[in-house]
């Protein structure tokens, strides 16, 4: 050992061993903020919410709910930028319309009418443009929606990433039916309508040219059907969440914080299938922070909990359905999971995009 | 699933910790050295499961803790240059510097990108002539190999616009230095297992006879660290102090000799700081004479970088096992994942981010209602 660290060892100075100054104020945009977790919620927080104003805004839900001209309308936006443009079970065309019809159902509309914004890059392939407009308007006819609106921009090249695109959409929301988190209470059922993280590692699989023994397609869907056959049991549903971006972990934490209670998730109920499992084993990833596109989540009256699973598993978007938890009194505004060896855990919103870990 | 959830059993796991229960009569303290298996641990919650007499105190095995800032510096300093293309895994984008991180340097316009393998970095340099690409190679014996193979690649490819900015380190002279501390409790160690399925078993016999402590190999998942946890405990109570490999399925007592043949043709051993812990002496490796010129910090001639750590984090008494993360004063309150004062906070494996993640429910009222509801 050199005489430095002998030094060191045997006379510890702990005032030597610093840490750096916290990066807290980044004064840029970084790819963090994107990340469906706290950075993104902070730039909503601190630069959105306070330039707009608005009480609407102020729902900060998936979709707003909006009442125009007596009717009760749920109206929401989404801008798609995924890489690639084509992945296993999808592509970024039915991507667009699924993830605006998901988040209208989420506050139990059926959509109705979605505008289509289409940001492109020069160079873009006009039958890679075809392909994937023949996607996206085969989603909108499953789903039982009209392309009513659209926009066309082109950036010039090297200032895109092939093609972005935005969706707007508009839909009922029925009556007697109410979806939003400070409806939660105690002892609400939370329920899952399939395995989760399979929308992010197939994109991870494709993007990253990774290969885990079988492929991963992603759970790509329109989950407006099945809200409805939710809904038909019982309208008293408390909240929907299609859990996206940050995935399951997020979508808990953002209920648990707007109502204020905890969450507490049985950690070998959540259903995880093994490719995704063995994906995020390898990669250093937890799957409950592993973006979704056609799954969601539930917090359900428990009287009405045993129905409404029998009839999301009668459905084929919710065959998988699981309940995973329950909503507590203890601990507001945190997600805990009681793990498969009886010990507990926090189940934290994630800061920004996760990371793989080097080793 | 095959391989990981044979080792999550929740049946086993009591059977495991039933006889840990029984073996003990008194207390231990024990080291896993590897930043993975602290999260194991903390994940799990196996520590709230062990008998209060085993005391398990994380080691410094994280490698993006122990990364030195002057490195993580010269990091940014090398990633912020027009021509480069800076590579790092993942992990190492976000631990900050003196004044910014790796997403921050790519936020004002430099080309940082996330690799898988450092062979994807070597693809990069041949894609890309015109642009000099450079490997953040840090990490312990498990990616030492691969890291050195991926400049063994670029001489022989002679791909010349391909260098290493190495900060790798070893883990026995780390166990050597943590033992020869006056402030040492540890009383044995769980050493890790994917460091030893690369350098094998044979550097430790003679730690554990000098020190007078057990040493068992363990792996990573729950059922790994239980039977490390209750192989050592055996050995503690009968007073015996032998290296014992508890992971077999992955490590062989020779280890991987071609890894270790690549390791010794393209590094060399160094003295070598580690974050929060200073320079242990031949504790890590750089690149050997002959492949010098691959060497990154030689190729940017990185000087003059001056860093500034303001003295609020005790990650060090952390790295060490001398601090537990949440007896600083600053965890959870001024140090947190989002705002983190040090890399224990930010790094994946890091200790004090384990407690944050993990752990912080025991700093409130414990909950109640933890009990699995009728529908569950």
């Amino acid at each position: 050992m050199s005489p430095a660290a002998r030094d060191l060892l045997q006379a510890p100075d702990f005032s030597s061993w610093t840490c750096p100054a916290p990066l807290r104020d980044q004064p840029r945009v970084v790819m963090g903020h994107g990340g469906g977790g706290a950075m993104s919620a902070e730039l909503v927080q601190h630069v959105f919410a306070p330039a707009f104003g608005g009480a609407v805004l102020a729902q900060l839900g998936d979709a707003a709910a909006v009442t125009l001209g007596g009717v009760r309308l749920a109206f929401s936006t989404d801008t798609f930028v995924v890489r690639p443009l084509f992945f296993p079970g999808g592509c970024i065309g039915d991507l667009a319309v699924n993830g605006t019809v998901n988040d209208l159902a989420m506050s139990g509309a059926r959509a109705a009418y979605l505008s289509c914004g289409f940001i492109l890059e020069e160079g873009v392939e006009l039958s890679v443009l075809g392909r994937i407009a023949e996607a996206l308007g085969a989603a909108a006819r499953a789903a039982g929606v009209e392309v009513a609106t659209g926009d066309t921009k082109v950036v010039e090249a090297g200032h895109g990433d092939g093609v972005f695109i935005n969706t707007a959409g508009i839909g009922l929301i029925p009556d007697g039916v109410d979806l939003r988190p400070q409806r939660v209470v105690p002892g609400d059922v939370v329920i899952v309508s399939g395995e989760i993280g399979v929308h992010g590692v197939a994109i991870m699989s494709v993007r990253e040219g990774l290969e885990f023994g079988v492929e991963i397609e992603s759970d790509c869907a329109a989950l407006g059907g099945l809200v409805e056959a939710m809904l038909a049991v019982t309208p008293d549903l408390h909240v929907l969440r299609d859990p996206t971006r940050g995935g399951l972990a997020a979508s808990l934490n953002e209920i648990a914080a707007a109502a204020g209670v905890g969450v507490v998730v049985q950690e070998r109920a959540v259903p995880v299938p093994p490719p995704v499992a063995n994906a995020c084993a390898i990669l250093g990833l937890d799957p409950m922070y592993v973006a979704n596109e056609g799954k969601l989540v539930a917090f359900v009256p428990r009287e009405h909990a045993e129905a409404v699973l029998a009839a999301m598993r009668a459905h084929p978007l919710g065959a998988g359905a699981a309940v995973i938890g329950e909503a507590v009194p203890e601990h507001p505004g945190m997600v805990v999971a009681r793990t498969g060896l009886g010990g507990t855990r926090v189940v934290d919103l994630p800061i920004g995009e996760q990371l793989p870990r080097i080793c | 699933m095959k391989y990981i959830d044979e080792f999550q059993d929740p049946e086993l796991a009591r059977r495991l910790l039933d006889d840990i229960h029984a073996t003990v009569t008194r207390p231990w303290a024990l080291m896993e050295v590897c930043g993975g298996q602290t999260h194991t641990i903390i994940r799990h919650g196996i520590d709230q499961l062990l008998p209060d007499q085993v005391e398990l105190i994380h080691g410094p095995g994280c490698p993006v803790c122990v990364t030195p800032l002057e490195v993580i510096d010269k990091a940014l300093e090398i990633a912020s240059r027009p021509g480069v293309i800076f590579c790092s895994f993942g992990d190492m984008l976000r631990v900050p510097g003196t004044d910014r991180d790796l997403f921050r340097v790519r936020s004002e316009g430099g080309d940082v990108r996330v690799v898988y393998s450092p062979l994807d970095a070597l693809r990069i340099a041949q894609q890309n002539p015109q642009q000099q690409v450079v490997f953040f190679g840090i990490g312990f014996e498990t990616t030492a190999p691969p890291n050195a193979m991926t400049v063994y690649q670029a001489s022989k490819l002679g791909i010349r616009n391909f260098s290493l900015l190495v900060s790798h380190v070893r883990v026995p002279p780390a166990i050597e230095a943590i033992m020869q501390s006056p402030s040492c409790r540890v009383q044995g160690f769980l050493a890790a297992g994917h460091v030893c399925s690369v350098m094998g078993v044979g550097e430790y016999p003679e730690l554990a006879e000098r020190f007078k402590v057990p040493i068992v190999v363990t792996g990573f998942e729950p059922l790994d660290i239980l039977e490390g946890v209750r192989r050592t405990v055996r050995q503690l109570e009968r007073g015996e102090h032998r290296v014992e490999n508890a992971y077999q399925r992955a490590v062989r007592p020779e280890g991987n000799p071609a890894a270790q043949a690549m390791l010794e043709d393209v590094f060399e051993v160094t003295d070598r700081a580690w974050r929060g812990i200073g320079t242990i002496a031949r504790s890590g490796w750089k690149l050997s004479e002959r492949y010098r010129e691959f060497d990154a910090e030689q190729r940017f001639s990185v000087s003059g970088i001056r860093t500034l750590e303001p003295a609020a984090c005790r990650a060090g008494e952390v790295l060490q096992g001398l601090l537990k993360p949440h007896e600083c004063e600053a965890f959870g309150t001024t140090c947190t994942p989002r705002n983190p004062l040090g890399a224990t906070m930010v790094s994946s494996e890091g200790a004090c981010a384990a407690y944050y993640l993990y752990r912080r429910l025991d700093l409130n009222p414990a909950p109640a209602r933890l009990e699995a509801s009728p529908l569950v």
